[in-house]
C-alpha cells in the first residue's frame, strides 16, 4: 500500500513534501504537484494524508480488496483541534471516530539522542527499549491510563 | 502610454483583420491543446467516472435548486477568491496574477476586434496595461518567492522546470506587451526598440498559447470542474468518502495554527 494524490485536489503547497518521514512525497516537474516518488518504500503513516488541507492524498489499498469499496479516509481540522475518520468496509459498514490532535509545535519534543548516553552492551541485550523506563517519564510499572479519565468526545 | 491603444496604433503597419486572425488562432490553440490534453491524460474520463462511484454513497438526493445554489457558490467563492490557497501569500498572488491575466486577454480582444481602427475609449486601455501590471507582479512574486519546490523542498531559485513554462510565458507576455507599450508611446519615428518587443510579445504567446499541452495552462479549466464536483459532493454527503466535520468536542482544547511547509 501507497499514498497517492488526487491531482484535481492538489494545489502544491507543500504540506505533505514538509512532513513526509520517508521523503518520498516530492514536488512533480511537470505540474508542480505533489506526487510519490518511491511507493514502495511508503509505510503507511498517513502523515501526508492528515496533512493536507485539501484532502487530497489516499492511500492505495492491496489489489485483492482494493477493488471491492473498502476506504480509510481522515480529515483534519486544525481550528478545532480535531482529526476525525471514515472507515468503510466492504461490506458497505461505516465507522466514524473523532480523536484530538496533537498541539506540539514542531521539533519541540524531539530527544536529542546524540547527547544521550551510550547503551552498555547488558542495555542492548536486554527486551526494554533504549531509554526506558526513565525515557517514558516513570521509575515503575509501564503506565496505565484509566477509562474515566478519557475525555469527552474521544470514542474508542 | 496607459491611455493608448498599442493595437491601434499597430494597425498603422498590420491589418486589423491579421491581428483579429492571431487571436483567433491563439484561441483555437489554446482548445485543440486541451483536447490533446484531455484525451491523452484521460483524465476528464477519470474525473467523471470517479465522480459517478462517488454519487453511488450519497445520502441526498439534491434538487436542481440546491444543486444550481451549490454552483453559484462555488463559482463566487472557490473559484473567484480560489479559496483552496488558503489564507496568505500564494493566494494574494494567485488571485492578482489570475485577475490580471482576465482583464488583460478581455482588453486585447475588445481593444483588437472593437477599436483597432477607431478611437477607442480611454477605459480599456487602461484595463489592458493594468491588468498587465497585476499578471505580472503575481507572477513575478509567485515565481521569485511562493514556488513550492522553491520553498518546501529547498530547490535553488533559478532552477527551471516544465512546470515553469506557463507562469513564465505569462509573465513573459504581459512584460513584453508593455514594454512594448511604452516604446510605442515614446514616438520613437520607425526606430527597432518597439519592434523588437513586438515580435517578442508575439513569441511569447505563441509559447504561451501553443504549449497547453505542455504546460499547466488547462489548470484553469479542470481546477473550477473538480471544485464544483468536490463542493456537490460534500452537499450530497457523499463527500468522496471523507468523514464529516467533527461536531466541535467540548474539551479537545485549543485548534494549533498550522506551519508554513518550510521545515527542510
Amino acid at each position: 500500500m501507497s499514498t497517492f494524490v488526487y491531482m484535481t485536489r492538489c494545489d502544491g503547497c507543500g504540506h505533505c513534501v514538509d512532513i513526509c518521514p520517508s521523503d518520498i512525497m516530492h514536488i512533480d516537474e511537470t505540474i508542480r504537484r505533489a506526487v510519490n516518488i518511491e511507493p514502495n518504500f511508503c509505510w503507511e503513516c498517513y502523515s501526508c494524508v492528515k496533512a493536507c488541507p485539501n484532502h487530497a492524498i489516499d492511500v492505495r489499498g492491496y489489489a485483492d480488496f482494493a477493488p471491492m469499496g473498502h476506504s480509510v479516509r481522515v480529515r483534519r481540522e486544525e481550528e478545532k483541534g480535531t482529526i476525525s475518520w471514515k472507515i468503510k468496509f466492504r461490506n458497505g459498514k461505516e465507522k466514524n471516530f473523532v480523536s484530538p490532535i496533537t498541539t506540539k509545535p514542531w521539533g519541540k519534543f524531539i530527544p536529542k539522542l546524540a547527547e544521550g548516553d551510550k547503551p552498555n552492551q547488558g542495555e542492548i541485550n536486554s527486551q526494554k527499549l533504549y531509554n526506558e523506563p526513565e525515557g517514558l517519564n516513570t521509575k515503575k510499572e509501564l503506565p496505565t491510563v484509566n477509562k474515566d479519565a478519557f475525555k469527552k468526545g474521544v470514542y474508542y | 502610454m496607459i491611455n493608448n491603444n498599442p493595437f491601434s496604433i499597430l494597425s498603422e503597419t498590420v491589418p486589423s483583420i491579421a491581428m483579429q486572425g492571431f487571436l483567433i488562432i491563439m484561441i483555437a490553440l489554446v482548445i485543440f491543446g486541451t483536447l490533446i490534453d484531455i484525451i491523452h491524460k484521460k483524465n476528464v474520463k477519470y474525473f467523471f467516472e470517479n465522480a459517478k462511484k462517488a454519487k453511488k454513497s450519497a445520502t441526498k438526493e439534491l434538487s436542481a435548486g440546491e444543486r444550481v445554489s451549490v454552483i453559484a457558490k462555488t463559482v463566487a467563492y472557490d473559484i473567484g477568491t480560489t479559496s483552496e490557497l488558503g489564507a496568505g501569500k500564494r493566494r494574494v498572488a494567485h488571485l492578482l496574477g489570475m485577475y490580471g491575466t482576465i482583464l488583460f486577454w478581455i482588453a486585447s480582444a475588445v481593444m483588437i476586434f472593437c477599436y483597432s481602427s477607431s478611437t477607442t475609449p480611454s477605459a480599456w486601455p487602461i484595463i489592458w496595461h493594468v491588468g498587465a501590471i497585476m499578471t505580472v507582479l503575481g507572477g513575478s512574486w509567485f515565481w521569485f518567492f511562493l514556488r513550492v519546490d522553491v520553498y518546501s523542498e529547498a530547490q535553488p531559485w533559478y532552477r527551471i522546470i516544465k512546470a515553469d513554462l506557463f507562469v513564465l510565458a505569462l509573465i513573459a507576455t504581459s512584460l513584453f506587451g508593455l514594454i512594448w507599450s511604452y516604446l510605442q508611446s515614446l514616438n520613437l519615428y520607425g526606430r527597432w526598440d518597439d519592434k523588437v518587443f513586438l515580435v517578442l510579445y508575439v513569441v511569447s504567446n505563441l509559447v504561451l498559447f501553443g504549449g497547453v499541452y505542455w504546460s499547466k495552462f488547462a489548470h484553469m479549466f479542470y481546477k473550477p470542474g473538480a471544485a464544483i464536483q468536490k463542493n456537490l459532493a460534500e452537499a450530497d454527503g457523499s463527500r468522496d468518502n471523507l468523514p464529516p466535520e467533527a461536531d466541535a468536542p467540548e474539551k479537545f482544547g485549543l485548534g494549533i495554527k498550522r506551519e508554513s511547509p518550510k521545515h527542510y
